[in-house]
């Protein structure tokens, strides 16, 4: 009975996060599983923000549905199929955790096309797209060194999984460019959203003495914690200079309004073709916010290296990259580390003090 | 000194909600309900908190809203568990699966606006004096509010007749019936104080902590609450201290990884919960007289005439 009470309040939140639009048989349907509430601020509303643009653009040939709040693991594997059922012919699951139940769903049905956000794992019917991040962070880490007077950053990190970790070296490495003796000093919170820690450790991060907060967590907290007290800060994922009008130097901002659009033309013409989309700032998967509360020459310099990299003259990761233990790290890529490399990073480059967690 | 300041008032500030919704769960607790909802309850009264205040403009009514709302969700549990005679622990569950959709329903208007936080005290220099001063007289309302509400607690508890009523209710219903006690009703208003604490709690993490609202930035504060309550043996004294060893636990930890002292961070993550099973080994091994938790806590109660 206890049991059945809770099926039954399960069941009603799915329903109750089940929107669809007006329903007409001759439309496209494309679903979208999300992992956080749209109204997040970050990650998810990013991508709820795509599919809005979406339904603007091609509104009239497709019929779009999501589901928000979908825990990772197993339970995603139901609704993935709940909207293969419900008749979507082209499916998003927007989070690296889907991976498997996403798999495993696009196997049973190989006439429905699925597409995996920050995935490895492709087959015939199941697609994978991410963004080059680090592109943004290597900017960041250009400014941050320019502006900090303490020569000291604070870094809010997730989980020291590889793209964080690359995001953390990538920031030292441009921030050496112009400041080689710059510090960075890390915390972990061990959590994507978990507001009032990531304030903790913003104030932590200030109060050792950092003057500059990064973050590879998912909400304003940090950003707002710099605000009040005067300091600089970036944004993550989201727009997030409201909570930080004087804060806010720029935001790498999840734009997937140009890929999601694409694939579904591509849908809609029949030439839709599974791969691997790893896109940078060429190819719009990402954008910088407008770089403000800095001086006109580090803006310049910023939007310089930020053309310097669109156009691929310039590679944050360009070899020789150096490891925390002095040795050089082995260039696969021809003049630049290879994406593999960068995919699996585990380890820190040379003037990161701390040390890597399980390392 | 000026970083041990920092630090004091970061664990004061971290320390508050959890002090704040462990209070009313104890009250709850101690008449005989365990109500595992804290958490959606708190979420509900930080939407709810946000948006009084947003729309007022007034942190004391986002704090009220807080806590109404916090109230009409213990209600709602009190109905079922209380009324209905529904098993606790699956109403508090739902509770709490309830309160973090419903919460986003609320919230969802409120997403992305931002509210000035509650003002600290500020008494001419007095506050200015060095560490004392700024944590004794330079925090914010919710900070004494809530060591004030421990006091009133443990005075309600232990010098009150109701108090005492109260707790016989958790102890032992049947006796206490007997003994012409309306137990049902002490149960709903014990409940109904549990809400009020926790809607309270949840409220003023947008009110004061982060002023802004973000479905689902409780992150499980509602839980550690109630780890709280059995941490502290159901005493109020002993909930502040737990209270501040959790909140003290979490930012040297983040203060550790700062300074980088080498010890893993997921590892410096589980110490809080760590200490909590410590203590519970420590005071039930220091105990001869077994558990000291509430003798009829968590039975349902149906009076038989």
């Amino acid at each position: 009975m206890n049991r059945n009470l809770l099926g039954a309040a399960a069941a009603l939140l799915i329903a109750g996060s089940l929107t669809s639009s007006a329903v007409a048989a001759d439309k496209l349907k494309v679903g979208f599983i999300y992992l956080g509430p749209v109204g997040d601020l970050g990650w998810t509303y990013q991508h709820e923000l795509a599919r809005q643009a979406l339904v603007k653009e091609l509104g009239d040939k497709i019929e779009t549905t999501f589901l928000e709040n979908v825990p990772e693991g197993p339970d995603a594997e139901r609704a993935v199929e709940q909207l293969v059922r419900a008749g979507n012919k082209l499916i998003f699951t927007t989070s690296f955790g889907y991976m498997d139940p996403t798999l495993k769903v696009a196997k049973k049905y190989p006439n429905v096309h699925f597409e995996h956000c920050s995935g490895y794992k492709r087959d015939n019917n199941m697609a994978t797209y991410s963004a080059r991040w680090y592109q943004g962070r290597y900017i960041q880490g250009e400014i941050a060194a320019k502006m900090s007077k303490a020569g000291v950053l604070g870094y809010i990190g997730s989980f020291p999984i590889p793209e964080v970790v690359s995001g953390i070296n990538a920031t030292m490495i441009g921030a050496q460019t112009i400041n080689p003796n710059i510090k960075v000093k890390i915390i972990w919170v061990n959590s994507w959203f978990d507001p009032g820690k990531e304030a903790d450790a913003a104030k932590a991060l200030l109060d050792q003495g950092a003057d500059i907060i990064m973050q590879h967590t998912d909400s304003p907290a940090a950003m707002q914690i710099a605000s009040e007290r005067g300091k600089l800060a970036f944004g993550q994922d989201s727009e997030m200079i409201k909570f930080g009008p004087k804060s806010q130097l720029t935001s790498i901002l999840d734009t997937w309004a140009p890929y999601y659009i694409e694939r579904v033309k591509a849908e809609l013409d029949g030439t839709w073709k599974s791969g691997d989309v790893w896109g940078g700032l060429e190819t719009k998967m990402f954008e910088m916010a407008p770089y403000t509360n800095m001086p006109d020459d580090v803006k310049k310099m910023a939007e310089g290296t930020q053309a310097a990299i669109t156009a691929g003259k310039l590679h944050p990761f360009k070899c020789p990259v150096v490891g925390q233990d002095g040795k050089e790290v082995e260039c696969k890529g021809g003049d630049h580390l290879e994406d593999s490399q960068i995919l699996g990073m585990n380890f820190y480059v040379k003037g990161i003090d701390d040390k890597l967690p399980g390392k | 000194m000026e970083l041990t300041e920092a630090i004091i008032l970061s664990v004061l500030a971290a320390s508050t909600p959890l002090l704040l919704a462990a209070t009313g769960e104890l009250v709850a607790e101690r008449s005989g309900v365990l109500n595992l909802g804290v958490e959606g309850m708190m979420i509900v009264g930080a939407a709810c908190g946000f948006g009084g205040a947003w729309l007022t403009g007034s942190i004391i009514i986002g704090a009220l809203c807080g806590m109404f709302a916090g109230v009409l969700m213990s209600l709602l549990f009190a109905a079922m568990a209380l009324g209905l005679a529904v098993n606790q622990v699956a109403t508090g569950l739902a509770l709490t699966i309830f309160g973090v959709g419903l919460s986003g329903l609320i919230g969802a208007r409120f997403v992305g606006e931002r509210i000035t936080p509650a003002p600290h005290l500020h008494i001419p220099y007095v506050s200015d004096i060095p560490l004392i001063g700024r944590v004794l007289f330079g925090e914010d309302g919710f900070v004494y509010l809530s060591l004030a509400l421990v006091v009133a607690v443990w005075w309600f508890l232990y010098r009150m007749r109701a108090g005492l009523i109260l707790r016989a209710c958790g102890d032992n219903h049947v006796s206490a019936h007997a003994l012409g006690y309306p137990v049902l009703k002490i149960r709903m208003y014990a409940v109904m104080f549990g809400g009020a604490c926790a809607g309270l709690a949840g409220a003023y993490l947008p009110l004061a902590y982060t002023p802004f609202f973000i479905p689902g930035m409780t992150a499980g504060r509602g839980w550690i609450a109630l780890a709280l309550t059995v941490f502290a043996s159901w005493l109020p004294g002993r909930l502040v201290i737990g209270a501040y060893l959790f909140g003290a636990v979490t930012i040297l930890q983040l203060h550790a990884q700062g300074a980088g002292i080498g010890i893993p961070s997921q590892f410096m993550s589980s110490l809080p919960y760590l200490a909590t099973v410590i203590v519970l080994v420590l005071l039930s091994r220091a105990r001869t007289g077994g558990s000291t938790a509430p003798a009829a806590l968590g039975t349902v109660f149906v009076p038989d005439r």
